[in-house]
Parts: C-alpha cells; sequence; structure tokens
C-alpha cells in the first residue's frame, strides 16, 4: 500500500492507505482527528472544512495521494496554536474560538469546527483584499447550520473579526 | 410554582427526597414526582390500547415496581465537584446546561463544577426516558433541584460536625460550607464523611424560585468548549474497538429490500473491505474507512425487491390524503373565508446523519447511539438479535441535532444486526443521502379551514387537517407503549395521533364555534415528528385565515388578532412584539410584514417577519441554491414560565426562526418514481447564510409560571408569521408550502449506485 506523508497540526505524519482515499478518512478513520466533522462526503455542508497551508479547503473532496510531505492540514484541534501564545484567548484559544464562546454561538456544535475554520479563512482572505467582513460576505458562507445559529455566526465572525 | 400534590411533596417548597447508601454522598429524588412522566405535552396521558400480549411486560413492570426504581441522583465527589446522569438526550437544544444550572443553584457551586453525562437505557424508568415534545425541563424541574437539596443538607449536616457547629448556624458559598466565625470546609473533604451506609427519607426544603442567582441568568452552554475545540463527541467520533466504518447499500426505492448480491466476492476484495452483509435494510460493507465503504457501496450488485411505493409521486401520495379527507363540517349562517392549504413532505435530517456503534457477540449486545428513547430502542435491539434484555446496554451519546429523528431507532437497530451478521464490532454511518432519502421525513398533510362571521364577530372556525400517517411508534419512552403504538394497521398509532393532535393544535382566538380535527392515512412512509409536530402547519394554515378574516372586515391584522385573542400571555407577547418590530412601519411596495403567534409547550410566542419579495431580491443569484423571498427582519418574543438560561432560550428561538422560514419558503423533499430525490444538502434547501433574516430579535419575557419547553416552541409562530407577510407582500394568500415546491431547483442524483461519489477537486476551490 503506498505512504502518505504530509503534516497534520504540525506533526509529520505518514499513513499507509490507498492514494485516491480522501483525506477527510484518513483524518477521521485512520488519525483519529475527529475534528472535521462529515455532514456530505461531496463539498457541500462545508462540515469538514479544514485549512491546507493557511487556506480553507475540505478535505472529503481531496485525495491523499494529492498531498505531499510539506503540505501543512490544519483541523480546528490545530487551530490555536496558528496564533502566538500572547494573542490567544482567555481559554488558550484562537480568537475566533474565543469569539464563538463568548457569543455562545454553539448548539448541538457538529457544524461548528467547520464554521470556525471557515471564519477564519474569511477574515484572511477579504484582509488580504484590504478590506472588512461585509454582510454579503456573511451571506455568501455556505456552511450549513441545521440547527439554525446563523445570527450568532455573524455576531461572533465580526467580533472574532476586531480581535484576529 | 405549582405542583401537583402527591407522596413526594410536603408543601410548596418541601418535598421528600433521598440519601442514598455508599462512600460519597448519593443522593435522589423520585422522577414521579410531579404528575406524570414525560407525555407530548406533560401531564395528560393518551388512553392507550392495550396491547394483547406483551413479552416484556411483566418484567419491566417488576422493574418499575422497585422502591428506588424512578429515582435520579445527584453525587457529590471527592474533588468538591457533582455528578448528574440526565436520563434524557442532549441533542443540541441545552438540556445538560438547564440541568447543570439548577443543580449548581441549589447545591450552591459553580456551574463548571457540575457534571452532567446521559445517563444509559433505565427500563425501569418506563415512561420517563423520552426525551420530546421539549417537554425535558417541565418534567425534571422539581425531581434535580430535590436531588441536589438533598445532597446540600448532607454535606451541611457533616460539616456540623467537622466545624463543631450547628448545622442552621452553617451557610454555603460556592462549594464552601462556612461557619459563622469564618471557618470552612470544602465539599469535597465533606463528601465522604456525609456519606450514607443506610438508604434514607429525608425532607427538603427547595431554595425560594425569587432568589435564585444562577437560575434565570444567562449561562453559556457547558459543552461549548469542547465543541469549539473539535473534541465534543458524536456517534461516529467515539473511538470502540475495533469498530470499523461502516454503510449500508439501499434500495433504489423507498424502503426496497435486497434480494441477493451478485459480486460480494469481489466486493470484498476491494481495498480496505473487511465485511460485507446482507441486512434487512440492505447490503452492509465494513472497512478502514468510510471512503472505502462509499466505494464498496457503489461497486456492489445487488438485485433489490421494490418498495412499497415504488412508482408513486409526491402528487399520487397527495391524491391519497384528498381521497382520505374528511367532509368539511358545518358552519353557523354567515359570510365565509375559506382555505385549502398542501404541506408537502420535508426531512428533519440533522447534520449528524443517522449513526450507531454496535458489538454484537457471544449473546451480548452493546450499543453506542443518540437516542431520545433508549428504553425502547433496548427492547427492540434485544428482540432484533434475539439477546435478552438484561444483556444489552445501550448507552446513550449526545446528538448532532435531531428535529424528531432520534426518537426513533432504526440506525442502531440497523448496527446491531450488521454487527451480529459480521460478528465484529461496526461504526455505522448513513451516508447524507440515505439520511436525506430514506430518513424519516414530516408527512405530507392538508390543511382545510372555513370560517364564517357576521359584521364584527367571528362566528366559527372549522379546521380539517389530513396527513399522511405520523409515526408515533417510539410510545412514551418505554417499550410496552412502544408495542402497544405498533399494533397492526396503524390502529393502535391512531390514538396517539389523536390525542398528540388534540393537545398540540390550540386556536388562541375567540371564534365561536371552533372545530379542529385530525385524519390520518397511508403508513408506508418513514415520518415523525419535525421540530414539532402538526403545529407549524396548522397554526400557517390558521394565521393565513386570521389576515383574510380582518382583510374583510377592514381591519389591521394585529388589531384584529388582540381584539380576539383569549390568552393574556399571549397578547403580551403579540403587544411586546408589535412594538419592537415596528408593526405598521412604511415599508416599499413589495416588502411586507406578517404576524404568527402560538401557544404550546406551556408557553407562548408570538413572531413577526418583515419579508422582502421584490424582483430584485428575489432573483438574486447564490451558486447551487435556492435564494427566492428574503425575510429582512424578524422579532420573536416568548413566553415560557419561569426561565432556566435566557441565553439558551434566545439560541432555541433563533433555531426556531430558521426552521419556519425553511418550512414556509424553501424545503421540501420531492417524491418521483418511489423514492425521494433529495440528496444533499445543496437539493434540500433548509435555511442557509443568504436565507436568513439579517436582523432577529428574541425577547424573552419575565414570568412566574412553571417553567415550559423551549426546543421546538418557536416553530410553528414562525412558519406562520412567514407565510402571512409573503402573503401579505404579494398580495395573494400562498396555499402549498414550502411556496417553492412546485419549482425542482437541482439536478437529482442517481439512486443507483444509491449514494454518490466524493469529488476529487478540494484543492481547486481553496480560499
Ligand atoms: S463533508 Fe465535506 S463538505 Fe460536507
Ligand atoms: S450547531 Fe447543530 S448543526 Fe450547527
Amino acid at each position: 500500500m503506498p505512504e502518505q506523508t504530509f503534516v497534520v497540526n504540525g506533526e509529520r505524519v505518514t499513513v499507509d492507505v490507498e492514494d485516491d482515499v480522501r483525506v477527510l478518512w484518513v483524518l477521521r478513520d485512520l488519525l483519529g482527528v475527529t475534528g472535521p466533522k462529515y455532514g456530505c462526503g461531496i463539498n457541500v455542508c462545508k462540515a469538514c472544512t479544514s485549512h491546507i497551508n493557511g487556506k480553507a479547503f475540505n478535505p472529503c473532496a481531496v485525495p491523499v495521494g494529492e498531498l505531499s510531505a510539506d503540505d501543512e492540514v490544519t483541523t480546528i484541534e490545530g487551530l490555536p496554536a496558528q496564533t502566538a501564545e500572547d494573542a490567544r484567548g482567555p481559554h488558550g484559544l484562537h480568537p475566533m474560538q474565543e469569539a464563538w464562546l463568548e457569543r455562545d454561538v454553539v448548539q448541538c456544535g457538529y457544524c461548528q469546527p467547520g464554521q470556525i475554520m471557515a471564519a477564519v479563512a474569511l477574515v484572511r482572505k477579504v484582509r488580504d483584499e484590504g478590506r472588512t467582513i461585509t454582510d454579503a460576505d456573511l451571506d455568501g458562507i455556505r456552511n450549513i447550520c441545521r440547527c439554525g445559529t446563523y445570527t450568532r455566526i455573524r455576531e461572533a465572525i465580526r467580533d472574532g473579526e476586531t480581535r484576529m | 410554582m405549582t405542583t401537583t400534590d402527591g407522596p413526594h411533596t410536603v408543601n410548596r417548597r418541601k418535598f421528600i427526597g433521598y440519601l442514598l447508601g455508599g462512600a460519597t454522598v448519593v443522593a435522589a429524588a423520585d422522577l414521579g414526582m410531579v404528575g406524570r412522566g414525560a407525555t407530548a405535552d406533560a401531564g395528560e396521558l393518551p388512553t392507550l390500547p392495550q396491547p394483547a400480549e406483551i413479552a416484556d411486560l411483566s418484567d419491566l413492570l417488576t422493574l418499575a415496581a422497585a422502591p428506588t426504581s424512578q429515582l435520579i441522583t445527584v453525587t457529590i465527589n471527592d474533588d468538591g465537584t457533582a455528578s448528574f446522569e440526565l436520563p434524557r438526550t442532549e441533542v443540541g437544544q441545552g438540556i445538560t446546561t438547564a440541568a447543570a444550572m439548577l443543580i449548581a443553584e441549589e447545591l450552591d457551586l459553580p456551574v463548571d463544577k457540575v457534571h452532567v453525562t446521559l445517563a444509559p437505557a433505565r427500563p425501569e424508568l418506563l415512561f420517563n426516558q423520552i426525551t420530546g415534545g421539549s417537554n425535558t425541563i417541565h418534567a425534571m424541574y422539581t425531581p434535580i433541584r430535590v436531588a441536589a437539596a438533598v445532597a446540600k443538607g448532607a454535606l451541611l449536616q457533616a460539616a456540623a460536625t467537622v466545624l463543631g457547629d450547628s448545622a442552621n448556624k452553617l451557610t454555603s458559598h460556592l462549594g464552601h460550607i462556612v461557619a459563622p466565625d469564618g471557618r470552612r470546609v470544602d465539599y469535597g473533604r465533606l463528601s465522604a464523611l456525609a456519606a450514607n451506609e443506610q438508604p434514607e427519607t429525608v425532607e427538603v426544603e427547595l431554595k425560594d424560585e425569587n432568589s435564585h442567582g444562577i437560575v434565570g441568568t444567562p449561562v453559556n452552554r457547558i459543552d461549548a468548549l469542547d465543541a469549539v475545540t473539535g473534541t465534543k463527541q458524536f456517534a461516529t467520533d467515539l473511538d470502540v474497538a475495533d469498530a470499523l466504518p461502516t454503510m449500508v447499500c439501499r434500495a433504489p426505492t423507498l424502503n426496497g429490500t435486497p434480494n441477493a448480491v451478485n459480486n460480494a466476492d469481489e466486493v470484498r476484495n476491494m481495498p480496505g473491505v473487511t465485511h460485507v452483509a446482507i441486512v434487512p435494510t440492505g447490503v452492509a460493507v465494513r472497512a478502514s474507512t468510510f471512503g472505502q465503504c462509499i466505494d464498496a457501496v457503489r461497486a456492489l450488485d445487488v438485485s433489490w425487491n421494490d418498495g412499497p411505493v415504488a412508482g408513486m409521486s409526491d402528487e399520487d401520495a397527495l391524491a391519497g390524503v384528498r381521497a382520505a379527507e374528511a367532509p368539511a363540517p358545518e358552519l353557523p349562517a354567515g359570510e365565509t373565508v375559506s382555505g385549502d392549504f398542501t404541506f408537502w413532505f420535508r426531512s428533519n435530517s440533522a447534520m449528524d446523519t443517522n449513526s450507531a456503534v454496535a458489538d454484537v457477540r457471544d449473546g451480548r449486545a452493546e450499543i453506542w447511539a443518540s437516542l431520545k428513547n433508549p428504553n425502547v430502542a433496548q427492547g427492540r435491539i434485544a428482540e432484533a438479535v434475539g439477546i435478552p434484555l438484561n444483556n444489552v446496554t445501550v448507552h446513550v451519546v449526545q446528538g448532532g441535532g435531531s428535529f424528531g429523528r432520534r426518537l426513533f431507532d432504526e440506525p442502531a437497530i440497523e448496527a446491531a444486526r450488521i454487527s451480529q451478521a459480521m460478528g465484529v464490532p461496526v461504526k455505522l454511518m448513513w451516508h447524507r443521502a440515505d439520511d436525506a432519502r430514506v430518513g424519516r421525513t414530516h408527512p405530507l398533510a392538508t390543511s382545510r379551514i372555513r370560517a364564517c362571521y357576521a359584521g364584527d364577530t367571528v362566528l366559527g372556525f372549522q379546521q380539517a387537517h389530513t396527513s399522511i400517517e405520523t409515526d408515533f411508534r417510539h410510545g412514551l419512552g418505554d417499550i410496552i407503549t412502544a408495542k402497544a403504538a405498533d399494533l397492526p394497521a396503524g390502529l393502535g398509532n391512531m390514538p396517539f395521533a389523536q390525542v398528540i393532535f388534540q393537545l398540540t393544535t390550540i386556536l388562541p382566538y375567540d371564534f365561536g364555534a371552533v372545530g379542529q380535527s385530525l385524519v390520518e392515512t397511508d403508513t408506508r412512509f418513514n415520518t415523525s415528528s419535525m421540530r414539532n409536530i402538526y403545529s407549524p402547519d396548522v397554526r400557517t394554515a390558521n394565521e393565513l385565515i386570521v389576515d383574510q378574516l380582518a382583510q374583510r372586515m377592514g381591519t389591521d391584522p394585529l388589531e384584529f388578532r388582540l381584539a380576539h385573542l383569549r390568552n393574556g400571555r399571549l397578547r403580551t407577547a403579540l403587544e411586546t412584539a408589535a412594538e419592537k418590530a415596528e408593526w405598521g412601519k412604511e415599508l416599499p411596495e413589495g416588502m411586507a410584514q406578517g404576524i404568527g403567534v402560538h401557544v404550546e409547550y406551556k408557553g407562548v410566542t408570538a413572531c413577526i417577519m418583515e419579508i422582502d419579495c421584490r424582483p430584485e431580491t428575489v432573483g438574486r443569484k447564490v451558486r447551487n441554491a435556492v435564494t427566492g423571498p428574503r425575510v429582512t427582519k424578524a422579532t420573536m418574543v416568548i413566553d415560557c414560565g419561569r426561565v432556566i438560561n435566557p441565553r439558551g432560550v434566545e439560541a432555541q428561538m433563533q433555531g426556531c426562526v430558521n426552521d419556519g422560514i425553511a418550512m414556509t419558503l424553501t424545503s421540501s423533499l420531492h417524491l418521483r418514481d418511489g423514492h425521494f430525490q433529495e440528496a444533499s444538502w445543496d437539493n434540500y434547501f433548509y435555511t442557509r447564510q443568504w436565507n436568513t433574516p439579517p436582523e432577529l430579535d428574541v425577547v424573552v419575557l419575565e414570568s412566574t409560571e412553571p417553567p415550559g419547553g423551549v426546543g421546538e416552541a418557536g416553530v410553528a409562530a414562525s412558519a406562520a408569521a412567514a407565510a402571512c407577510a409573503y402573503a401579505r407582500a404579494t398580495a395573494a394568500m400562498p396555499t402549498e408550502f414550502p411556496i417553492n415546491h412546485r419549482t425542482l431547483s437541482f439536478e437529482p442524483k442517481p439512486y443507483s449506485p444509491p449514494v454518490p461519489q466524493s469529488p476529487t477537486d478540494g484543492l481547486d476551490h481553496t480560499y
């Protein structure tokens, strides 16, 4: 079986698995990294949203064979470490996670790791474009929340943006 | 508050509890202490048909008759924390947080020192272990506080010995018992000293509710930290030894069954695959990863037997409902207003698809799943795998949403059968496509209303609701009533449906001769309640006709409602909503406000929505999405009785608003050729960020009424408000819901193979 090597949350890992297995399953089923959730498997619900080399991606839609040894995958578990220690909040977390806690966004929680990872990427993206989050940006977020926490997600993203 | 006087009640604040024997303080209260346990709307139990013969009945009654059978317990641990096993299921509705608050209040502990876990199936609890009808807080409010108060009493007694002072001079402060001179001892140290050797009955006095310091204040969810760090565990996150990923290949028609697998060996040899087995619901595959399960499911060549609705479309299902409609009842003479409304099938699919872990080997079964009826599941699993009840352990796991789904146990039973057939532990997960297509739905229904009036008096209001059967075979949380509801030909289910309909569809207006009736037909679909039962449909139909009546009489919709409401709490809620929403404000053409109100779950809700139906809004484009009319502002006011956690109530109301909007505007299932077409979230249009109201205000009214339910309380008023706003903005009363049902807004995915392959181009879409 082919060996797959890449970096997960700062640690280089090697897994024996076929090239075509999607990264989501390698993370969840083989590495036990269960923060990214399954909600559709076809890059629609965005529950699995994580980062690759700092950008949001959906691991349910990426064959593991496409990753190279230096590709850095960050899941919700690795998000706090993306921030300098002194920039972390009272819970020792990434500012966006702290904003999420402060606004008590979570309901069942299933979609929320993906929501937070998408939010962080969105703030970085608009910042690269030299602007701040607009209502249209928030309207364009595709992550579904079946518990309907959208209002609090919007509030937390705006708050998290100021903290980031 | 009011309590039913009974054997456990001394007066309104004094109750009887128990101290159990053990190495530490274990305090208990009787769950049956206030009225009956859980019913659709606590307190009233339907009259059940007597099942002729129920195998487990005598066993269960023996269990239930044991003196400690109905107890819930609060334990004080030696680290000073308290533990409580909640005999309910947390699926997002916030009951673990509410329970922790009640215990923290009575014990005088910080909320984060209270650990709330979910109790496994406890068959002896009978009616007392169902999570449904937004009933948890109503049923548990007193027993939880009594158990905590008993524990506190024991700690005070032990502290009296340690501190050499009499217990009544001692006070508590955040996990310590404090003497008048300031000396203190913490609960952890007292826990062993306060332990009882023999069980003992004790009388306790609860804290005065008016002096509550935690209950009634906004508290963040106790599981929020786990959720935002990705450590909150759902069934598919559990690490049970050897429970490898497992999926089921399902028939191309709804509820079709497998006949034969034509390439089992070939599939067994695919990468990662370990087992292939036929079960009644399809062909199961087990592999190292779910990705390999998907590959195997897609590769299977199975001959199928058609399901019971093969060839049918939702128009056929509607024709069946039409044929079952009873003749409209007589009305007094007068001018009439009438409406005939259709509510299409809707999916209660949660984000966390149906899933369960099962290990069924050597005459024992152990199951992990999110189950709102673990007792029923335990009994059914025992039956399905032929293992005695006491060798079946059912662990209750937190669920990623439910919306009615987790009242039922098919994933747990399916997983048990698969594990038994394969002889190994399995982690079963339904693909989203299965969850949407084969999972339970809110049944298709029609509601016909005729109202008559003379001058400005409404003389009569008759509503005939006709529906595909709503499945209540989960009973009341115990296997006995589940069996009763499962009598052949839907006969057992019918009384449940009737009682629940009557309990949940109150018309809150003085409208003369009011009558509401239910007829149900057709038991072939997989149905259930869906963030709530009948009321979103019933109330949407009602409120649209209320607006028609107001219009005929030339009265403003708000004025008309206030003039006819016969519920004071609702009047206050509606007046509050009207003020907050600025009812009647100027809006451009194509925009309008609409009102919906509702009484259920021991509380009332009033919702006002503002909708934008202007062409530029309706026509806005989002890739693979339904846009359409946009609710630009929603105002929701709730009086749910005494509020445990206002932050939790606010969250539930926001969710209810989004559910109501989806039901009215965007979300339905389409049955074609014997199968539902929706297979993903870009097919089934639950409210998304581009549909949610940019402005959403929730007001939680203060109340001294007993605490009621909130999880579903706001859906009916929201669905109705969206419909009324839409009708007013477009000057045409909609008669089908969701309003976009007739437009199929997506390209259906194939039925065979039953699940879509995952894409491979994810790296082209990073941002
Ligand atoms: S599981 Fe990856 S987008 Fe839905
Ligand atoms: S919090 Fe439950 S799906 Fe989003």
